[in-house]
């Protein structure tokens, strides 16, 4: 069972970033402009501690959000896509002229018993 | 009246050195206008090449800058001031092209505030003082402040002119060199501003780089050759750019937005009168600018007992809000600023439905026809839940706001206060004692009371939790651009008598 899951479209692009920078790292965003927003990164470009929670991995990709807003977000299956568009923020799709979004939907009572009652993260 | 589509040029540069320069790689990114998706002009994708060579002309201008008199750079400040005010109107038509936003807020809110900025800060640096203190009767203790050198600024979309406006003034003010970053979002503004203000600094004072966040942002942030950066955006970048400069042990001011509460007592509708009118109003501001603002009053609380009656008016209100031409000075809602953000606040609606809030008025895209069926128009949206949902915990950048009821006043700071922001709060009541105990119980750094949406130059204005540090807008900004110079005097004639 997965918390998060990536659309074929979105998948292209990440391996297509793969190949340009070696290995990667997404960060979902919150706050204003670009917030709200999955970013991705070269690994070690972040600095990622206990304060980051794990969700899961998409296309050989680890996703962490910060754990005091992933909190606010656990009750939600997260899928990553991507949309034309221009943010502002570092993320390595920008210059692409595309931009990862999140979709997201409620947990199913199955999933949401997986994952939140027994402290799997 | 209605205005049209300013005219453009087919292409723009970077302004360095006082000259405006094709960036060195040659690439150039297309620029579009929500309004409409049409073409704007190039600007140039610059990389981390042009970011030194700007860094570099800002270093060499830095000392002579530095060594200017409060007299000269406050009359510089003023006279960019009086340039912006004499063409007011092409401004306002290039920021609602380049953004989005209705032409009536352009031309009575951005760029009228724009120009004010420019003006407190000229005043702020002639009117202020350093100090001295006589620690005893020999030795003196005098505080002179210096400028920190050369600044990075990154600012965002959502009011390109007026937040380059908040965040030029203090640090040129103060004696700063600066290299700025526009979003490549809304980079026209800054452009237009820079053609006409080209000869005002001496070349390498200020310096206008265009670009993406990983091309250009990065290099800017990273630089081991400036001495602060001040940045307005979201939580990751911000993240990110602390860690930056954490490496040159440089220091960092951040605004990185809310989810600010805007609570309603129920005295507000003890009248009938022009006070509850100005609240029914304050509630709807949720659509001020399309939503895109980091103080968005996105959570609307209000007292259960007149929670019906309350949220009656303001679901008028909100539907007779007038979407349609931004150029038309009768429209009061445009376009979001981008084809994503318009994507992120679809896709939050559809959430906020899943997780079982109810809608009360608008909810999905507004698919304005003609000339603008391209552009990217949400209907000005209010949901009903509870303050757990994703939708009253997350900034969506929209015309949404999330609307929840409360018992007392433990419960309207208790939902006020659970959110991982800071930045901003609205407290509408005719109790005198509300009035005070209720801002001060929230954690915001600005708390509007029986207001909302107003941002005079002269009122500090930043962030509580993770929503920053730093406070714009006022005198005490300078020294976030500031070294203190302790200069420690002397006027014994005697010795120590250790050595």
């Amino acid at each position: 069972m997965q918390r998060i899951a990536i659309t074929d479209k979105a998948a292209a692009i990440v391996r297509q970033l793969q190949e340009k920078y070696g290995e990667l790292i997404f960060h979902q965003s919150g706050g204003c402009c670009d917030g709200s927003s999955p970013m991705i990164f070269e690994k070690g470009e972040m600095y990622l501690d206990e304060s980051d929670t794990h969700l899961g991995k998409i296309e050989n990709v680890d996703f962490y959000m910060n754990q005091d807003q992933f909190e606010y977000w656990k009750h939600t299956h997260l899928t990553i896509d991507i949309t034309e568009g221009r943010g502002s923020s570092f993320s390595l799709e920008i210059p692409l002229g595309l931009r990862f979004i999140v979709i997201s939907r409620l947990l199913t009572e199955d999933e949401n018993t997986f994952f939140n009652s027994s402290q799997k993260s | 009246m209605s205005y049209s589509k300013p005219k453009f040029k087919e292409q723009y540069n970077n302004f360095i050195n006082g000259k405006f320069v094709a960036p060195i790689g040659g690439a150039y990114f297309e620029n579009t206008s929500p309004v409409d998706n049409s073409l704007i002009a190039k600007y140039p994708r610059s990389q981390k090449e042009d970011v030194e060579s700007a860094v570099n002309a800002a270093n060499a201008a830095k000392d002579s800058w530095g060594n200017t008199s409060a007299a000269e750079r406050a009359a510089l400040l003023n006279k960019v001031a009086d340039i912006i005010e004499e063409n007011l109107e092409e401004f306002a038509l290039v920021e609602t092209c380049d953004n989005g936003k209705p032409i009536r807020e352009t031309l009575n809110a951005d760029i009228p505030l724009a120009v004010d900025h420019w003006r407190y800060f000229a005043a702020c640096i002639r009117a202020e003082e350093g100090s001295a203190t006589e620690l005893d009767a020999n030795t003196l203790s005098m505080n002179i402040k210096e400028p920190l050198g050369v600044v990075g600024q990154i600012i965002p979309w959502n009011f390109p002119l007026l937040m380059l406006s908040w965040k030029l003034p203090p640090a040129l003010a103060t004696g700063n060199c600066v290299v700025l970053k526009p979003a490549e979002q809304t980079p026209s503004s800054a452009t237009l501003l820079m053609e006409k203000i080209a000869d005002v600094f001496p070349p390498g004072v200020l310096n206008v780089v265009h670009g993406f966040g990983p091309e250009a942002g990065k290099p800017l942030a990273s630089s081991s050759k400036i001495d602060k950066v001040a940045f307005t955006g979201e939580t990751t970048t911000g993240q990110l750019i602390m860690q930056y400069a954490s490496k040159n042990l440089n220091p960092v001011t951040m605004e990185l937005g809310g989810k600010s509460p805007n609570v309603f007592f129920n005295s507000v509708m003890d009248e009938d009168d022009a006070f509850l009118d100005k609240a029914i109003e304050g509630a709807v501001l949720f659509a001020f600018n399309q939503g895109e603002v980091c103080t968005c009053p996105s959570r609307l609380l209000v007292q259960e007992d007149i929670y019906d009656a309350f949220i009656a008016r303001v679901i008028e209100r909100t539907n007779a809000i007038v979407q349609d031409n931004p150029y038309d000075t009768n429209t009061m809602l445009g376009a979001q600023a981008s084809n994503d953000q318009y994507e992120k606040i679809q896709s939050y609606l559809k959430i906020g439905v899943e997780e079982g809030a109810k809608v009360l008025a608008g909810g999905e895209a507004n698919k304005l026809g003609g000339e603008f069926a391209n552009g990217f128009y949400i209907k000005p949206t209010i949901l009903e839940g509870h303050n757990k949902m994703r939708v009253f915990q997350e900034e969506i950048f929209g015309p949404v706001v999330c609307v929840t009821k409360f018992k007392d006043e433990a419960e309207a700071i208790e939902i006020a206060n659970d959110t991982l922001y800071g930045l901003g709060a609205g407290v509408w009541t005719r109790d005198a004692h509300q009035l005070y105990q209720i801002p001060r119980a929230i954690k915001a750094g600005r708390v509007w009371v029986n207001c909302y949406h107003a941002y005079p130059a002269h009122a500090p204005f930043g962030g509580y939790k993770k929503s920053g540090f730093g406070r714009e807008n006022h005198v005490m900004m300078m020294n976030y651009y500031r070294q203190t110079k302790n200069m420690l005097i002397s006027y014994d004639k005697n010795k120590l008598g250790f050595f």
